[in-house]
C-alpha cells in the first residue's frame, strides 16, 4: 500500500516539475521577443507623428519622414507576392502531389538550398540579370530579388501542407469521378489554406525585413516614386541609413522606422488572417 | 440473374508480391455481396480493383478481366473517370470534405455537370440525402460544417454523396467499423434499402452483419477465393472446412 502511495506521490512530483520547466522555456522563448518588440515601441513612438509618415526624407535637422519608404516597401512586397506565391505554391502543389521522381527530387534539393543562401547573393545576381541591363537600378529589380527569396520558401511549406492532407480525402474525391487536376485544385488546396496562408504569411514577413538584396537592386530614392522602373525606396535600406547615420535624431528616425516596419507586417498577417479564416 | 459484373483469373500485385491470386466471381445486379476472410486476405485489395482505386498505387499490377456491364474496365481505352462515377464508392472511415453539408453532396454533382439550375441541384442533393435516410437530421443546418456531424452521420452523408452521382454499382469497405451497433444498425437498414436500386459490395469484419445484410458472400484467405456462395448456405451449411472453421471462430 505504502509502496503504491509512494509511486503515486512520485508521479505527480515528476508530473509538475515537467510541466513547470516547459512553461518556463514557453515564458523565455516568448520574453525575448516581447522585450524587443516593447524596446521598439518605446524607442520609436516618440517620434511618429503623420508628419513622419508623409513626408520624403529630408537633409538632417529639416525633419523628413519615411512616406516614400512606406510605399516602396509595399509596392516592392507586392511585386515579389505577384510572382513569388503563384510560382512558389504551384511548385509546392508539383512537389506534393507529383514530386516522387527524379526532378522533384532535384527541385526539393535545390529550393532547400536557396532557403540557405544569403539573401545579398539573390542581390547581386539579380544586379547582373537585371540591373546591369537596364542601366540603372529599379523597384522591379528589388521585387525580384524579393521573389527569388520568397520563392523556395513557399514552395517548401506549401509542400509540407498539402502532404498533411489525408489521403482519404484524395480518394472520396476520386472515388465520385474526380479527375486528378479537380482533386488538387478543388478539395487538396482548400483543406490545405490554413498551411499555406501561414506559409505565405512567414514568407512575406522575412522578404519585407530584407534590406541586403535592396542594396543592390532597388537603391534608394529620396523621392516618392510609384513606377517599378525606377530606383525605389524601402523601409528596411531607410532603416539603414538613418540608423548608421552620425546624428541623433536619425537615430531616433530609424526606431519609429522600425516600428512602423513591425506594425504593417503584424497589419497584413491579421488582415490576411481574416480574409482566409476557415468557414468550414 | 444477370451478372452486373464478372471477374475472372484476376490476379494482382504489389510490387512482386502477389496479393490475390486467380479470382473468379460473379456479382449479380441488385443484391448485396459481401466478402469476408480475415485481415490482409485481400478482400479490401479485390473491392478496389472494381473502381480501379488502386490505380493511385504507382507499384499495383492487375490481370485478368473485370467485365462491368460486359465490358473491360481494365482494357486500354476505359476511361477511369466515368468508371468511377459508375461505380461509387463508400470508405472505411468516413471522408468528408471539408465544406458544408449540402456542398459535400454537390460536388459530385458539380464536377459531373449532371444539373441544370440551381434549382435542380438543390433537388438533387435533397434526394440523395433522402435516399441516404439522412434528410431529416440535417434539413436544417445543410449550410453547416459537415465535421459537426456525429460519426454515423457523416458515414451516411458518404453513402449520399456517393449516391448523388447516380452509380450503378457502390463498393462499401467496412462501412460500419467505426460506429457504434445504433449507427450500424442505421447503415445495415439502409444498404437492404439500397439494393432496390443499386448492386452492392461490402467488405466487413463483422460475420453477423455478412449473415445480415448479404444475398451473396464470398470468403476470401490469403489473396485466395476459398469460397463463394448464397448466403443462406455459407452461414448454415458451408462447402468447405475453412470457411466453416472461420466463421465459427474455430480458427487455427
Amino acid at each position: 500500500m505504502s509502496n503504491k502511495e509512494s509511486l503515486h506521490r512520485r508521479r505527480k512530483i515528476v508530473s509538475s516539475l515537467t510541466t513547470t520547466i516547459t512553461a518556463v522555456c514557453a515564458f523565455f522563448a516568448i520574453a525575448v521577443l516581447l522585450i524587443i518588440l516593447s524596446y521598439i515601441f518605446v524607442r520609436g513612438i516618440a517620434s511618429i507623428n503623420l508628419q513622419f509618415l508623409v513626408d520624403t526624407p529630408k537633409p538632417v535637422g529639416e525633419g523628413g519622414g519615411i512616406g516614400n519608404a512606406i510605399v516602396g516597401s509595399v509596392l516592392m512586397t507586392l511585386l515579389a507576392c505577384v510572382i513569388g506565391l503563384p510560382i512558389g505554391i504551384g511548385a509546392g502543389v508539383y512537389l506534393a502531389e507529383f514530386g516522387e521522381n527524379l526532378f522533384g527530387k532535384t527541385v526539393r534539393f535545390l529550393a532547400d538550398t536557396l532557403i540557405g543562401v544569403p539573401s545579398i547573393i539573390v542581390g547581386i545576381f539579380i544586379y547582373t540579370l537585371v540591373v546591369l541591363p537596364m542601366g540603372r537600378q529599379s523597384g522591379l529589380a528589388g521585387g525580384l530579388a524579393l521573389a527569388i527569396i520568397m520563392i523556395p520558401i513557399v514552395a517548401r511549406t506549401t509542400e509540407e501542407m498539402i502532404r498533411l492532407v489525408p489521403d482519404s480525402m484524395r480518394e472520396a474525391a476520386l472515388a465520385l469521378g474526380a479527375p486528378q487536376w479537380r482533386v488538387t485544385w478543388n478539395i487538396v488546396l482548400p483543406a490545405a489554406s490554413t498551411g499555406i496562408t501561414t506559409g505565405a504569411m512567414l514568407a512575406i514577413a522575412r522578404i519585407s525585413g530584407e534590406t541586403a538584396p535592396l542594396l543592390f537592386t532597388a537603391l534608394n530614392s529620396r523621392f516618392y516614386n510609384y513606377f517599378y522602373d525606377q530606383p525605389m525606396a524601402s523601409l528596411t535600406v531607410q532603416i539603414y541609413n538613418y540608423a548608421t547615420g552620425p546624428f541623433d535624431v536619425e537615430h531616433k528616425m530609424a526606431w519609429a522606422a522600425t516600428l512602423i516596419l513591425i506594425t504593417l507586417i503584424l497589419a497584413i498577417n491579421i488582415l490576411v488572417r481574416f480574409l482566409t479564416r476557415k468557414r468550414f | 440473374m444477370e451478372s452486373k459484373i464478372s471477374i475472372s483469373n484476376l490476379n494482382f500485385y504489389y510490387g512482386k508480391e502477389q496479393a490475390l491470386h486467380d479470382i473468379t466471381l460473379e456479382i449479380p445486379e441488385r443484391q448485396v455481396v459481401a466478402f469476408i476472410g480475415p485481415s490482409g486476405c485481400g478482400k479490401s485489395t479485390f473491392l478496389r480493383t472494381l473502381n480501379r482505386m488502386n490505380d493511385t498505387i504507382p507499384i499495383a499490377k492487375a490481370d485478368g478481366t473485370v467485365l462491368i456491364d460486359g465490358k473491360d474496365i481494365y482494357a486500354p481505352n476505359t476511361d477511369v473517370v466515368a468508371l468511377r462515377r459508375k461505380v461509387g464508392m463508400v470508405f472505411q472511415k468516413s471522408n468528408p470534405f471539408p465544406k458544408s453539408i449540402f456542398e459535400n453532396i454537390a460536388y459530385g454533382i458539380r464536377i459531373n455537370r449532371m444539373y441544370e439550375n440551381k434549382a435542380d441541384l438543390e433537388q438533387k442533393v435533397g434526394k440523395a440525402l433522402h435516399d441516404a435516410a439522412l434528410w431529416d437530421e440535417v434539413k436544417d443546418r445543410l449550410n453547416t460544417s459537415a465535421f459537426g456531424l456525429s460519426g454515423g452521420q457523416q458515414q451516411r452523408l458518404c453513402i449520399a454523396r456517393a449516391l448523388a452521382v447516380q452509380p450503378e454499382v457502390i463498393l462499401m469497405d467496412e462501412p460500419a467499423s467505426a460506429l457504434d451497433p445504433i449507427a450500424t444498425q442505421k447503415i445495415e437498414e439502409l444498404i437492404v434499402e439500397l439494393k432496390k436500386q443499386y448492386t452492392i459490395v461490402i467488405v466487413t469484419h463483422n460475420m453477423q452483419q455478412a449473415a445480415r445484410v448479404s444475398d451473396r458472400t464470398a470468403f476470401f484467405m490469403l489473396g485466395k477465393l476459398v469460397e463463394y456462395n448464397a448466403t443462406q448456405k455459407m452461414f448454415t451449411n458451408p462447402d468447405e472446412r475453412l470457411t466453416e472453421d472461420y466463421i465459427t471462430g474455430r480458427f487455427g
